[in-house]
């Protein structure tokens, strides 16, 4: 069926991707849903906009939430029909959040993972930089942390403990 | 293609995830120490949330709804092992079987990341990155008690003895599963079976225990469940089913 063509036709798809770049990580407000590479691609077909998303653990409880934000801020800037759609190829890695994102994660008190090139487990024992000080005098203090993503860690130097976003 | 036999072992696989995850979520606010009480609740979101990419896979193939299977079936209908049905018992034998579990797991995805089936490639390869966790927590724990004290030693050994024959119980192949082996989709459980033995006794006898001399499953048929299932089922569905019609959270 050929549907005629009307308003969202006229959107650049690179002011959709600006518009989503301002939708935050329900869990880590401070970096948008793009800037983590959750966000994977946008398209414009007949009068719809369909985003794909990934989740980044597959049991992670903010996926609703993700895609009803995503759902919200598009409705916001005047896009009425919007799919989101989840895609599991290829799987989310933590090598995909922004350098941006990564200075990002430190302000709000998490170490960003280590770039691992997909091989996480080399990393397992390399020393993780506390987002307070910097030092790497620190221990890791429960590889499970309150959500999925996050491992807790304390800081020796400073005497902190913080969160680590995980490797995956 | 043989479909109908896809169905069935996918729905075998969502089945163990799920009910593992469930179980495991009974230790939350009971578990020994913080640490361990926070480890089981990631360890029980992630087998859920492993559960939920196979019955979607499942709802693919038999247009069955995820939440129509797991909250609408009752005990004799599900199709997990008897051994992640058991109750959780102590922490180590909540341990133990979610190291034989993650064991398991391990040597199956590596196989099924290079399934013939692009779907079921695509879960496996999601899944299996997060099981690299659980494998290291788990089997650090292991030797951690099992060369610990004289009682975690002893409840350790304990556990491994109730749980090997029903540990056996993840091999056994379904009525169908030769389509399945031939079509490259999944692996022969009998040689996975030979994997997961080597790598499970290797661990276990350098964490100081010893691995039951029993060769056959205590349970066959994935149809056949202890009393056990039914009880947890009755928890977990009671809600979902006083409102048939769907409860907006």
């Amino acid at each position: 069926m050929v549907k005629e063509a009307n308003d969202v036709m006229t959107f650049d798809v690179s002011l959709i991707w600006d518009a989503l770049d301002e939708v935050m990580d329900p869990e880590i407000p401070v970096v948008s849903m793009v800037e983590m590479g959750i966000v994977r691609d946008v398209k414009i077909e007949n009068d719809a906009v369909i985003v794909s998303m990934t989740p980044t653990f597959a049991g992670c409880p903010a996926l609703d939430v993700m895609r009803n934000a995503i759902v919200e801020k598009l409705h916001a800037i005047g896009i009425e029909n919007v799919q989101v759609k989840t895609v599991l190829s290829p799987p989310w890695t933590s090598d995909w959040i922004s350098e941006a994102a990564r200075a990002k994660l430190k302000t709000f008190g998490l170490a960003p993972p280590p770039m691992h090139g997909g091989n996480i487990a080399l990393y397992f024992d390399e020393p993780v930089a506390c987002p307070y000080c910097n030092s790497t005098n620190t221990r890791v203090t429960n590889t499970f942390g309150p959500t999925l993503c996050r491992a807790i860690y304390f800081c020796r130097n400073c005497h902190q403990p913080f969160e680590q976003f995980k490797a995956l | 293609m043989p479909n109908d036999s896809l169905a069935q072992k996918i729905l075998t696989l969502a089945d163990d995830s799920f009910i593992l995850g469930h179980r495991n979520s009974e230790w939350a606010g009971h578990a020994p120490i913080l640490e361990e009480d926070i480890a089981f609740a990631n360890l029980a979101l992630d087998e859920l949330g492993h559960a939920h990419l196979w019955y979607e896979l499942y709802q693919e193939l038999t247009g069955v709804e995820p939440d129509r299977v797991v909250f609408f079936r009752d005990a004799n209908e599900w199709r997990n092992t008897q051994f992640v049905e058991l109750p959780k018992g102590d922490w180590a034998f909540s341990m133990t079987r979610q190291y034989l579990f993650d064991l398991y797991e391990n040597v199956l995805l590596e196989k099924l990341v290079n399934s013939t089936n692009e779907r079921v490639r695509g879960i496996a390869t999601k899944i299996r990155a997060e099981e690299i966790y659980h494998l290291r927590h788990t089997s650090n724990w292991v030797k951690r008690l099992g060369l610990g004290t004289d009682e975690s030693h002893a409840r350790m050994q304990n556990a491994l003895n109730e749980l090997w024959a029903s540990a056996l119980q993840l091999f056994v192949p379904l009525e169908n599963e030769t389509e399945l082996i031939d079509a490259n989709i999944f692996p022969d459980l009998k040689t996975l079976r030979d994997e997961w033995q080597d790598k499970t006794v290797s661990h276990l006898s350098a964490s100081g225990l010893i691995v039951p001399r029993v060769l056959e499953p205590r349970a066959i048929s994935r149809a056949q469940h202890t009393e056990h299932l039914a009880e947890l089922l009755n928890d977990m569905s009671s809600v979902a089913r006083l409102e048939k019609f769907g409860v907006e959270w």
